[in-house]
């Protein structure tokens, strides 16, 4: 008896894990089809799901428009960049705050977290005039460090949550083995942690691959990312959704590859702590 | 040693004077519409005829492109040689001294054959601040089929109450056809662009002489009831949230009667690869009521230099290629009449190919009866026809906006709209200053 209600739960619990997962994927596969469409088709009433004219001429279109490498290029470099600078920094920060905490390091982290509540527009004027002034307007390093900073709350907090599980007393034991605090750090702690370091990294590759707000407003043509070859398709005066759709899907391809091969990583990483 | 050294400054001194003259980029930031991309995939032209200039492009959404360029020219960025810009910002920009003057354009580049009412609305204390690229009005486009099936005439010029009655004489909502498609959606540049230009014809006004907010009068209720009930009746399912895009894939699909909007979606309503009703479409100007202004607005996006760029020379030569008359002639050879940019030069209008385009001559009446510098039938001290030329106008505008789209979608009544409106439009207009 206990057994059929356990199978009544677990067909209960699929379905509805499979309902939702379709519903949160159905708007990408949407995109995905609306890219292989003529403009009218895509905004045909009703819409056709797979029985319509197949093109590619909205890839060929955008291939031509676009400096697609350039932008793919400069989406890898800013998000690995700017999530390995945070790791760098956040690392010997979560070190400090999971085994030597103070009186304050709570608030302390509390604080951190609340810095990711400040509106970026509040703050956009004077980074744009610090920029200008360094002369990094529209360079990788200034998103490099914009998105490390923005980040690095979220990276400190995730490191901090997976040195917390690790037992302080295999670190005692390093020292007592005469570990100075870099190779303590680096030869113990870092390699204990690695499936959190993981799951931290690629979060914080894909917070920082789709970032549009920083990425937009502090480039032009030499450092835009993939969100401005988004933007570049999007219009409120006509019709363009079926070449939208083709941008957007050659934008999050990588990502959704990457996502899909490292998801064991990712779940981890956002459900650590959650059942012990 | 030494020897080695002289001849390596040698070399590089060889090499550096038989090396060609570096070529000079300029960046320009461009709106994603037809005709600006146009303009991309043309500028080959530009740079055979001119190869020392290379050209670097930033292409973005209208409302992205607004953001990113006031903040380059507001803070002297540097990042753009040349900007699109609408007629919004050139008054501003313009006498704030951010923009460079575009008087000294070379003779051959013929200043005076831009539309009179196109160059108006670029002038400030007499100098061209942007060279316009295409122009555009609003005008009505309907359905000729069902306007006879209604047993109606559009007349060249109707009134308000003319489009009301054939809207409600086209509706048939079993077969999901709606008489009017206007535009509902929330925004300075979405229904308060519309609703503004409506208002005009019904003899309302943002402010009076004294920056006093007028929402409280009976003419903007006039213009909101009107509006309302007009799309209650004959408008489709969740008029509110219908923009350009949503009514033109409406118009496009044959769900809508008349659709009354910008000039520019003529030629992709009567384009029969996007549209099912390609040549079933006429035009008529925007409606008015009989007291001498009618609801259409003006709108031009333009080239402009920031003031300050290092690239001025290159920024012009590019400005005046794209603007000129041989750019037009280049897109017409290229792509036909019907996509050359339109509204920007006389010239163009007493072309006798262009005459053929079925809404030329209506694009040209409705740009020509709009009046950016006596936009309403009262004197008031502002610039612009759908728009108040105020730095202030896009945040007040578009909650105000807010304010009217719940209207229309029946959350608030007409007179708490207009009466919310009245009130966050003084506030703002008393805190920078305006009113005390």
């Amino acid at each position: 008896m206990a057994r059929a209600v356990t199978n009544q739960r677990k067909l209960v619990v699929t379905v509805i894990a499979w309902s939702i997962g379709i519903a949160i994927f159905f708007p990408i596969l949407w995109t995905f089809l609306t890219s292989f469409k003529t403009e009218a088709e895509a905004i045909a009433s009703p819409p056709s799901f797979l029985f319509f004219e197949w093109t590619t001429e909205n890839y060929t279109e955008v291939q031509s428009r676009s400096n697609y490498p350039l932008h793919f290029m400069n989406s890898v470099i800013i998000s690995l960049g700017s999530t390995v600078l945070g790791l760098l920094i956040a690392i010997p920060a979560a070190w400090s705050m999971a085994f030597v905490p103070g009186k304050r390091t709570k608030d302390v982290l509390m604080w951190m977290l609340s810095t990711k509540m400040l509106p970026p527009v509040g703050v956009l004027i004077p980074i744009y005039l610090i920029f200008r002034d360094t002369g990094l307007l529209d360079t990788r390093t200034a998103l490099v460090i914009v998105l490390t900073l923005i980040n690095l709350p979220i990276i400190v907090w995730m490191l901090y949550t997976y040195f917390k599980e690790i037992p302080g007393e295999i670190l005692e034991a390093a020292r007592m083995d005469g570990a100075t605090l870099w190779s303590e750090v680096i030869y113990v702690l870092t390699p204990m942690a690695v499936p959190g370091i993981a799951s931290t990294l690629l979060l914080n590759v894909i917070l920082a691959w789709n970032e549009a707000f920083w990425t937009l407003n502090l480039t032009a043509a030499k450092a835009a990312p993939l969100t401005a070859f988004i933007a570049s398709y999007s219009s409120p005066e006509g019709l363009f959704y079926a070449k939208l759709s083709a941008a957007s899907t050659m934008a999050i391809a990588p990502i959704v590859i990457l996502g899909w091969f490292s998801q064991k990583q990712l779940v981890r990483g956002l459900t650590f702590g959650a059942v012990k | 040693m030494k020897l080695f050294a002289r001849a390596l400054v040698g070399v590089s001194a060889l090499a550096l004077l038989a090396s060609p003259a570096l070529a000079e980029t300029i960046t320009i930031a461009t709106v994603n519409n037809g005709d600006m991309i146009r303009m991309q995939k043309l500028s080959g032209e530009f740079t055979a005829q001119n190869p020392d200039i290379e050209l670097e492009w930033v292409t973005l959404e209208e409302n992205i492109l607004r953001q990113r360029v006031t903040t380059d020219v507001a803070t002297k960025g540097g990042q753009y040689d040349v900007m699109t810009i609408g007629t919004y910002e050139v008054p501003i920009w313009g006498s704030k001294g951010w923009l460079v003057s575009l008087n000294d354009l070379p003779a051959s580049y013929d200043i005076d054959d831009i539309l009179p009412a196109i160059r108006g609305g670029l002038t400030v204390d007499g100098e061209l601040m942007a060279a316009p690229f295409y122009g555009e009005s609003s005008m009505v486009m309907y359905r000729k089929d069902l306007m006879a099936k209604a047993g109606l005439e559009m007349p060249d010029a109707p009134t308000w109450d003319f489009i009301a009655e054939a809207a409600r004489a086209m509706t048939d909502k079993d077969n999901e056809i709606y008489g009017a498609c206007l535009r509902g959606k929330a925004g300075w540049g979405e229904n308060m662009a519309f609703l503004t230009a409506m208002s005009n014809s019904f003899g309302a006004k943002w402010f009076d002489m004294d920056w006093n907010p007028q929402f409280t009068s009976d003419a903007w209720k006039e213009t909101l009831t009107f509006y309302v009930n007009l799309l209650n009746d004959a408008g489709p399912p969740g008029a509110s949230n219908n923009g350009f895009n949503e009514n033109l894939s409406l118009f496009q699909t044959g769900k809508c009667g008349m659709w009354i909007d910008a000039t520019v979606a003529a030629s992709f309503v009567t384009n029969p690869n996007d549209s099912q009703v390609a040549d079933q479409v006429g035009f008529a100007l925007a409606p008015d009521t009989g007291l001498g202004k009618r609801g259409n607005w003006l709108w031009a996006w333009s080239l402009a230099i920031p003031a300050g760029t290092q690239k001025e020379e290159a920024a012009k030569k590019f400005v005046a290629w794209a603007t000129s008359k041989e750019y037009l002639e280049l897109v017409a050879s290229n792509e036909g009449w019907a996509n050359v940019p339109p509204g920007t030069r006389t010239s163009l209008y007493e072309n006798p190919e262009y005459a053929k385009v079925p809404f030329a001559q209506m694009t040209l009446d409705s740009i020509n009866s709009a009046d950016p510098k006596n936009p309403t039938i009262d004197p008031v001290p502002y610039v612009g026809v759908q728009f108040v030329a105020i730095p202030e106008f896009q945040g007040i505008a578009t909650s105000t906006g807010q304010q009217f789209s719940a209207a229309l979608a029946g959350s608030t009544s007409i007179e708490d709209a207009l009466q919310n409106a009245q009130n966050l439009t003084e506030r703002e207009m008393k805190r920078a200053g305006y009113i005390k």
